[in-house]
């Protein structure tokens, strides 16, 4: 018998209504490689922490709020970056469709490459997965460099591949002012995601400022003390643009 | 006394359209409704808004309640007549515009004086409003007729006097009615008075053979007294042109004939929870035969619904400030159950659960009635979203597990006040406030001395006098100190149920019940999220004690973490299991008046911050005089791994073992719901079917900003309709005291990012 795939766990919510459809117990995966400046979770770049879990010790305490999901919620994986264990989350998310559970997958698409062994665990990944849910944090690869200190080369790999084998996707993009709201970008993300087979719902998530606590408690240096949340108005010209209503039937 | 007899109309034209035999031949309201109600499976599309008559109205009596405001709480008392069901004559807003008619006193807004309870109470309460009680009935209810008040204060021992001081059992109704008794009102719209009254004789007669011992003879004196009140009854029906010796003709008559009915009753008490039932299914009945003989459309029948409603909201008592500070913003308890499922598994959703609801948007949010719906998965979705949509908006909804208590209680049971559940016209309670567990736990450590007043309160054994706390002594000791508890709180609810049966008898409230009723002796628990932290912290780390010169425990040391209770953690909730099975087992032991059944309820209403007030330091690390958590909820800021670990903790309390209810109230941003609005609605639904699948009972559900509370206190004019849901019972938030207001702003509000 292998011995079971560890995970480093940053923290859960058990009542988590925005990252995936109905009531989802979400997970935090410790580490991630992307230093976006706008990341709202800094407390779980670190590589180094997290609460270790087994696969099933994870999955039995989701399951206590498996009576609060009805039919459309379940798990979501998020982080950190969760790719970065995709042992752990093969296991987990096995084990999780062998209870019935919709799994969802909550990732930047950073780690993704078709070069193995990755993309090998990546496709057995897919088979327990549910639905995706990416994050485009822009459209101009030298622009993302600049802001989250990694190509967006294979982010776009990512979504192209999902949408090749139809993986149920969500979208999403963080809206901020002076770095990620110009129309000229938000129209060629619009081009990218019209391309795309697999998009179920496309979401524009306004910048906030609520995380800049754990930055002074970390000590990083947060670089966007005074960029303001953005305008209900360029928040609405963004949905325009990137035809969210369109996919909010679904 | 002369009647206001309509010309003779055979009950076959009045009942035209109804099935069923049953209930034609005995009173039997449940088999009526399982007979004649229709589920409705649609949506809310089919609800009208407000008339133009209704809007006027609404508006006069936001107007009467500024006015209220402004005279600081009180607007009117009648000071010379004392309150029986005939002692007034008609008062009305604006009779021409009025579907439903009837108040208190002859107009509204105007309290009464109801000093069967205690006459002293009355007279503190007016002079502190400003008013004076005549002099003529103070020395009437001080030396010729004697008050429950009195009764039990010539019956309470010297250590029962202590307790109630040091408020280790507090909340008692030995100077105020107990209420939680619900009249059947239906009873008056289906059958009419006249059938109700033959009924009652021929129980009595039934015992003119028996033997006359003191149960016999009490029985037929009650009788007599619930045949006065009936008789009462129709002459209130006469004041204001009604003949309620006869059954109800259509559903206008329905709901004034069942309105007068409750009238009736807070005409007679001034009970502390005077609910109404379960009236919505019964009145649809009248609606849905009306609208299908073409005699009334859906905007009459929302008209009607909201009249009624509007009555409710106005039902007004006389209370002194010391019991708004432990109930706060004029509570009534009017609890309306709405919805459940039916023992034969069809749902009970009508089209008036839907009208019901509406009125919290056709008149905006109020405290009043107490709707609460009986939640089950099985209702239909679209019902289900649509009270989801109504609590979001209005936070004025409570739920409650209709699977656990339709098991218990079948499906013609009503909720008394905030989470008694019993059926109705054939259950009551003897309510009996709470003890304070917390306080109960620091007696065990101080061998039965008040932390507070320092004085032997409990009885006298050796305290507990080592460093560290240590968890088998402590349980222990505290095993002992709630045998004694148990004991004495028993003893005094019995002497105050004698002394409330005899000397303030809910005669119409018991009229409209079946002769033989079951009865149970509802204790209660305050504390409860203190006294189970203490423990876990007293088993799981480290607690010093810190003693005064007298060698008392005043103050706690903690060293190192504890599980705390609201976070799904059974290191901990397992001791709150046990401890609400070792209290219902102590108090078992002791035998009740009338043979009531023993149970209790962990709810606090807004009491929490009393109880608080009157603790000491607990080895949980709460400071003295901090509010409690209310009802069964984990202690403020404690539940700390998300709304559903802290449901899911009070969840696991048996619902058997505590049959008076178990409260939790629960307040989530909205945007913590989702984004859409239907994502919301959805959420929360989903959510509650969580809760009652895992067993938990009630759950008050608040959608609200902090910011939004913030504000209401900094300007509260600008928010005289702002609700919000306490244990068991909804408020308007600003008539809570600061402290209150303070109390319900530090709560955990669930987010989520």
């Amino acid at each position: 018998m292998t011995e079971s795939p560890i995970g480093y766990v940053h923290s859960t919510e058990s009542f988590g209504s925005l990252d995936g459809p109905g009531i989802r117990f979400v997970v935090f995966m410790q580490g991630c490689r992307m230093r976006c400046e706008f990341c709202h979770n800094p407390d779980t770049w670190n590589m180094g922490g997290g609460t270790p879990f087994t696969p099933q010790e994870l999955l039995d305490k989701a399951l206590k709020y498996k009576s609060y999901w009805g039919e459309e919620g379940g798990i979501t994986v998020s982080g950190g970056e969760p790719l970065i264990h995709i042992d752990f989350l093969i296991e987990f998310f096995k084990l999780a469709k062998a209870e019935g559970v919709n799994v969802s997958l909550d990732t930047c698409g950073q780690p993704f490459t078709y070069d193995e062994p990755f993309f090998g665990r990546f496709e057995e990944l897919m088979k327990y997965t549910d639905l995706v849910l990416m994050d485009i944090k822009h459209i101009d690869d030298e622009i993302h460099k600049k802001y989250t200190m990694h190509s967006n080369k294979s982010i776009l790999d990512m979504a192209n591949y999902l949408s090749k084998v139809g993986i149920p996707m969500w979208l999403r993009h963080v809206l901020v002012p002076g770095r990620s709201d110009y129309d000229e970008h938000l129209e060629r993300l619009s081009d990218f995601i019209d391309q795309l087979d697999n998009v179920i719902k496309v979401e524009v998530l306004p910048y906030h400022q609520l995380g800049i606590y754990k930055y002074k408690e970390l000590g990083i240096p947060y670089k966007l003390e005074d960029v303001e949340p953005p305008t209900a108005e360029r928040v609405e010209n963004a949905n325009r643009i990137l035809k969210t209503s369109k996919y909010q039937t679904q | 006394m002369e009647k206001q007899r309509t010309e003779n109309i055979s009950l076959e034209s009045i009942w035209n359209g109804f099935i069923g035999k049953q209930w034609k031949e005995e009173i039997d309201v449940r088999h009526f409704i399982q007979s004649n109600y229709r589920p409705y499976d649609g949506n809310e599309s089919f609800l009208e808004g407000p008339t133009k008559d209704t809007e006027k109205l609404w508006d006069q009596v936001m107007d009467l309640d500024k006015q209220e405001r402004a005279a600081g709480g009180m607007l009117d008392m009648d000071t010379e007549v004392v309150s029986t069901i005939t002692s007034h004559g008609p008062g009305y807003l604006s009779k021409d515009l009025e579907k439903i008619v009837g108040f208190q006193t002859e107009k509204p807004f105007k309290r009464s004086l109801q000093p069967f309870g205690g006459i002293r109470m009355m007279e503190v309460a007016a002079e502190s409003y400003g008013f004076e009680v005549d002099p003529f009935l103070s020395h009437v209810f001080r030396d010729w007729r004697k008050t429950h008040n009195q009764g039990v204060f010539d019956a309470y021992t010297p250590e029962m006097r202590e307790v109630r001081r040091t408020g280790i059992i507090t909340g008692l109704p030995d100077a105020y009615g107990r209420g939680r008794i619900i009249g059947d009102y239906r009873r008056v719209a289906l059958y009419g008075v006249d059938r109700l009254i033959a009924e009652k004789e021929a129980d009595k007669t039934k015992s003119d053979t028996a033997m006359m011992d003191e149960k016999n003879i009490r029985k037929r004196e009650e009788i007599s007294d619930q045949l006065n009140a009936l008789h009462q009854l129709i002459e209130l029906g006469n004041i204001y042109g009604f003949d309620v010796s006869r059954p109800a003709q259509n559903a206008t008559e329905a709901f004034q004939w069942l309105y007068l009915g409750y009238l009736a009753a807070v005409k007679e008490q001034n009970g502390a929870a005077m609910s109404l039932g379960r009236t919505s299914n019964f009145l649809d009945i009248y609606i849905e035969r009306d609208l299908e003989n073409g005699t009334m459309t859906e905007v009459e029948a929302q008209e009607l619904v909201d009249h009624f409603v509007m009555k409710l909201r106005l039902v007004k008592f006389v209370r002194t400030p010391e019991y708004n500070e432990l109930f706060s913003g004029d509570p009534t308890w009017v609890t309306e159950a709405i919805a459940g499922i039916g023992l034969d598994g069809r749902h009970m959703v009508t089209k008036s659960s839907y009208r019901f609801l509406n009125t919290l948007t056709n008149l905006g949010s109020a405290p009043e009635p107490n709707l609460t719906v009986l939640w089950s998965p099985k209702l239909p979705q679209s019902f289900k979203n649509y009270c989801s949509r109504v609590s979001i908006e209005s936070s004025a909804i409570q739920y409650e597990n209709d699977d656990i208590m339709r098991e218990e209680w079948g499906d013609d049971y009503g909720i008394a006040c905030c989470v008694s559940a019993m059926p109705i016209g054939k259950q009551m309670q003897f309510f009996g406030a709470r003890a304070n567990l917390a306080k109960a736990l620091l007696y065990a450590i101080n061998g039965g001395v008040d932390e507070k007043s320092k004085k032997q309160v409990g009885p006298k054994f050796r305290p507990i006098t080592s460093e560290y706390l240590d968890y088998a002594e402590v349980t222990e000791k505290f095993d002992d100190v709630l045998d004694w508890l148990a004991e004495m709180y028993i003893n005094t609810l019995n002497i105050i149920h004698y002394m409330h049966d005899k000397y303030s008898y809910e005669s119409l409230e018991m009229a409209l019940h079946d002769s033989e009723v079951v009865r149970t002796m509802a204790t209660g628990i305050a504390g409860f999220s203190v006294a189970v932290d203490s423990l876990s912290a007293i088993k799981h780390a480290k607690v010093k004690v810190i003693r005064d010169e007298d060698d008392i425990a005043i103050d706690y040391e903690i060293e190192g973490d504890y599980p705390k209770y609201g976070n799904d953690d059974d290191k901990v909730d397992d001791i709150a299991v046990e401890l609400l099975k070792k209290f219902m087992s102590k108090v078992r032991q002791y035998p009740t008046y009338r043979d009531a059944k023993h149970t209790t309820s962990i709810l606090t209403i807004t009491s929490n911050v009393v109880y608080g007030k009157k603790t000491g330091n607990t080895p949980d690390g709460r400071r003295q005089g901090v509010p409690f958590a209310p009802g069964a909820n984990p202690l403020h800021g404690r539940d700390t791994n998300g709304a559903l670990a802290s449901l899911n903790s009070v969840a696991k309390l048996p619902y058997k073992e505590s049959l008076d209810g178990i409260s939790n109230t629960f307040s989530i941003v909205p945007k913590a719901l989702g984004k859409e609005d239907s994502v919301q609605q959805n959420n929360l639904s989903t959510m509650l079917d969580g809760y009652v699948k895992m067993g938990g009972h009630h759950l008050n559900v608040n959608a609200l900003n902090r910011e939004t509370l913030e504000d209401a206190m900094e300007h509260p004019e600008e928010y005289p309709q702002l609700t919000i849901r306490v244990s068991g019972y909804a408020v308007n938030f600003t008539k809570l005291t600061k402290e209150q207001q303070m109390d319900v702003l530090n709560r955990t509000f669930h987010d989520s990012m």
